[in-house]
């Protein structure tokens, strides 16, 4: 069996950041595996620009983006593979991997779990009606026009206000198609601020916020969707019901971390975020196994998944180096309004980098960090949404016992 | 085209391939004239999957004879035509002094005909049997087993062309004729044919060739029911298909059923719908198979296990007399000669299919003498699913055909390889949803999210489709309008 120091799964962004990063760190024997025939991963298909601003401080278009690490790759001489699909991850770190040039298996010393997301589909949702062509999950229609040169439709509906369904109802007006509607259950938007203001404000397209598509009609082909406003429970209000006519429903309802493969291993996951549950150095409950990018945890900018995977090669680094990492036996608990918080667990030993999201939108709030009755940090903030993640730096020092650590929002 | 045939099997689901297969083995010139654009997406296709025991056949003599057949020789025909199938046994289960009554009563009913090995069970044994089951009684039915209802159903179509039949596609019937020569003349939506035999296998649609053909009319009293499919993390949990006890009609509401891919079923819901074809999924009924689903498998049927829904209809018919649900017919009439007419096939049809094409096959040597079919080859096999190989046979497919190292589907683990021989099927089926049910493709949790893309692709340049022509499983079911730019 060949032997590698490090394995990465995906070369997206999380994956080539890493990479790059512990060659840089001084790890020479890296190998990343790559599903599709190049590098680069999801942003291939992200033709849109604004990706870049806060690494690079510049905008640019995904391809670009990812072109930048896809270079210092190359560059670097870190060894890829491309058009090789990992099909099993042990939980002794045994990676194999399905090639055209045959099953190939490495005994890794350390894992980089870099493999993404998925979207959450029509079926997931159980939504009612029928079942015709025309139904596209945002990110597959995406990949229908700008990598396979194929149009989906032409009168457009839009169910949820996730990022890639805004830049999608953008990219399909431009095409010439209608997007009539795009609907959001929750009483404000799940995609950015500037996506909702430069994808649907600019193209006048309609937001209905706190609506539901309840029911899909036609067969073969979609031919309408009846959408209805829900209350704040969720549940549709009686008399609202209003049938909009469209030949395709592009589905932007959540994305879910991958993460088949770290099941497979023993990692154990965290309920909220759908990612593994890991320390400070983003290692996983599987010793050598780590984590960074949206397989950890949805993000809302690619430049924080890359900068979460350069963060997470100094852990690696160090681990490959000392053998093993100091144990995290420090909880890390998310109190009122915090949807989740990254990392789970902390040693208390290390300054951390701390990312998490609201449940719902506050203004005038605090950040409060405290462990049992002692405040560690306590942060004014003018407005927090879903949509944005917040980041946050900690020192070491400022964990001052065994004790949780809570996370909350203050009101 | 050469439009003479000896016999004209109607409809393409798992009778007419079950017929077309036991026919091809005489020297016979045999078309399946089917609907849809390929076999079974009608009953066949939407169903539990269960290979039953007979137990629920009530009085229906030929339903039950025909089940039983049926589920005796099954692992031999699983192996014949590389059908995956597990023996699972089953769990009917109750709840409550009234439910075990019932039970104790369909038990007996069970005896009565014969149903292998059944035995009355109590909390502890079903625990010990499926310990994610729950149930203070249950009849244990060993005999019953999991199948892939389409797997099936493409098998017998597959072994049926392998031996001379020819399966013609988008072809509604909507006339047929009896010519001065004796021979039948169907018209379709498309064509026109000629046969000296005409098999009514229609499904859903066999009342209106019944009464086409002249044999009785039958009123369709179908019953609609709807599914969940739940990902195979909940598949893990369950070894055996859990049913309630029957109501007083017979029929079994939403039971739990492992697949024998993995999956778990919750459904089918149950709702009459008379002469109606109406495959939507409704709110009213997912919210009831989540209360239903949970009674019987506690904790493991939620919502983020579903990938998808889906629904059946049973095609019931009743008589228009009695108004009573009618038993399998399997008829044949001197004075409507070279015709033999299926109705009432609905469950356990998928179960029932090999026997009831032998009584077919028994209806036409009663008119005529066949030759014996000497090239007639009873095995087929299945496209190797390259998921379900140990590491050293996945090396060996990669060595052969360097496709198997591409996967194209990862939730279901399907490569390219794979994707490519169902391109090429032998039944010339091209839709997408074709492919997904030949190769489990799209099936997985993402639906399609990552291997879709590649799907269309490969019909694209393999059948050298333009993206417009391009159908997701049905005529008027495009996937594209054109070209981006």
């Amino acid at each position: 069996m060949n032997r590698r120091d490090v394995v990465i799964i995906g070369g997206g962004p999380a994956g080539l950041a890493a990479a790059a990063a512990l060659k840089k760190a001084g790890i020479h024997d890296i190998l990343i595996v790559e599903r599709e025939k190049q590098l680069g991963g999801i942003l291939r298909q992200c033709i849109h620009d604004g990706f870049g601003l806060t690494r690079f401080g510049e905008t640019l278009s995904g391809p670009e983006y990812s072109q930048r690490f896809i270079n210092e790759v190359k560059d670097l001489q870190i060894e890829s593979i491309t058009n090789a699909t990992v099909i099993d991850l042990s939980n002794d770190k045994v990676v194999t991997i399905d090639t055209t040039e045959g099953l190939l298996k490495i005994q890794a010393r350390a894992v980089i779990l870099t493999m993404g997301c998925r979207e959450r589909t029509r079926g997931a949702l159980a939504i009612p009606g029928t079942r015709p062509a025309g139904i596209y999950n945002a990110g597959v229609a995406q990949s229908y026009m700008n990598l396979y040169n194929k149009m989906v439709g032409k009168n457009i509906v839009i169910m949820g206000s996730g990022d890639i369904g805004l830049i999608m109802a953008r990219r399909l007006t431009l095409e010439g198609a209608h997007v009539s509607a795009v609907f959001e259950i929750l009483p404000y938007p799940s995609g950015l601020p500037r996506n909702i203001e430069q994808c649907l404000n600019d193209y006048n397209i309609p937001l209905y916020l706190s609506h539901s598509v309840i029911d899909i009609k036609g067969d073969p082909r979609i031919e309408s969707v009846v959408a209805a406003q829900v209350d704040e429970k969720q549940k549709i209000i009686p008399g609202t019901e209003k049938e909009f006519p469209c030949d395709t429903l592009i589905l932007s309802v959540g994305l879910i971390p991958e993460n088949e493969l770290s099941l497979s291993a023993g990692v154990s996951l965290d309920g909220r975020t759908k990612g593994a549950i890991v320390d400070e150095n983003f290692q996983t409950d599987v010793p050598g196994i780590f984590a960074a990018g949206n397989v950890l945890h949805v993000h809302d900018l690619v430049d924080f998944v890359s900068l979460e995977a350069e963060k997470l090669a100094e852990g690696v680094s160090r681990y490959l180096k000392e053998g093993s990492l100091p144990e995290a036996d420090i909880p890390v608990e998310t109190g009122s309004n915090i949807g989740h918080v990254i990392p789970q667990k902390i040693s208390g030993t290390r300054d951390i980098q701390m990312s998490l999201r609201v449940r719902r939108p506050v203004k005038k709030c605090r950040l409060v960090i405290s462990q049992g009755s002692h405040t560690i940090k306590s942060i004014p903030m003018p407005k927090a949404i879903p949509a944005e993640m917040i980041q946050l730096q900690l020192k070491a020092d400022s964990f001052i016992s065994k004790e949780p650590v809570e996370v909350r929002i203050d009101e | 085209m050469e439009k003479l045939y000896d016999v004209a099997i109607i409809g393409g689901g798992v009778i007419g391939s079950a017929v077309a297969r036991e026919l091809s083995r005489y020297q016979l010139k045999i078309c399946v004239l089917e609907k849809e654009l390929d076999v079974c997406n009608g009953a066949s296709g939407r169903n539990t999957g269960l290979l039953h025991s007979g137990i629920l056949s009530g009085d229906h003599k030929l339903r039950t004879e025909c089940c039983l057949e049926g589920n005796a020789e099954f692992d031999q025909v699983a192996e014949e035509l590389d059908v995956p199938f597990r023996r699972s046994g089953k769990l009917i289960v109750g709840f409550g002094e009234e439910e075990k009554l019932c039970l104790e009563k369909l038990y007996e009913h069970g005896l009565q005909c014969k149903v292998p090995g059944i035995r009355m069970i109590g909390a502890d044994e079903i625990k010990k049997i499926e310990p994610n089951a729950d149930g203070e009684t249950a009849i244990y039915v060993p005999s019953a087993g999991i199948l892939c209802p389409y797997t099936y159903a493409i098998a017998l179509a597959e072994n049926a062309a392998q031996n001379g039949v020819h399966y013609h596609f988008d072809q509604e019937v909507t006339g047929i004729e009896k010519g001065a020569d004796g021979n039948y003349k169907i018209s379709t939506v498309k064509s026109h044919w000629t046969a000296r035999w005409v098999i009514n296998c229609a499904g859903l649609f066999a009342y209106r060739i019944s009464s086409m053909l002249g044999f009785g009319t039958y009123i369709p009293q179908r019953v609609k029911g709807e599914y969940e499919i739940l990902d195979k993390k909940a598949g893990k949990f369950l070894s055996i298909p859990i049913y309630p006890a029957p109501s007083e009609n017979g029929d079994c509401d939403i039971h739990i059923t492992p697949t024998v891919d993995g999956n778990v079923l919750v459904g089918p819901t149950l709702k009459e719908i008379g002469d109606e074809i109406d495959y939507s999924a409704t709110q009213e009924k997912i919210d009831e198979m989540m209360i239903q689903g949970a009674r019987l498998f506690p904790k493991h049927v939620k919502r983020e296990y579903f990938i998808r829904n889906y629904t059946g209809i049973f095609p019931y018919v009743v008589d228009p007399v009695t108004m009573q649900r009618v038993d399998f017919q399997i008829q044949s009439d001197p004075h409507i000669s070279h015709a033999v007419n299926l109705v009432g096939i609905s469950t356990p049809g998928l179960t029932s299919a090999l026997p009831i094409a032998r009584r077919v096959v028994v209806k036409v040597l009663e008119q005529e003498d066949l030759l014996p079919n000497p090239a007639f080859n009873p095995i087929r096999k299945g496209i190797i699913r390259f998921a379900d190989q140990t590491d050293e046979e996945k090396a060996r497919l990669i060595g052969e055909d360097p496709d198997y190292g591409e996967i194209y589907c990862r939730c279901e683990c399907v490569t390219k390889a794979e994707i490519k021989q169902a391109v090429h099927n032998i039944l010339g089926v091209s839709t997408v949803s074709g492919i997904k049910y030949r190769t489990r493709a799209t099936m997985g949790r993402c639906q399609g999210g990552y291997c879709e893309t590649r799907l269309t692709s490969m019909i694209e340049q393999e059948l050298h489709r333009d993206a417009k022509d391009i159908l997701l499983n049905q005529n008027g079911a495009y996937m594209f309008v054109g070209k981006v730019k």
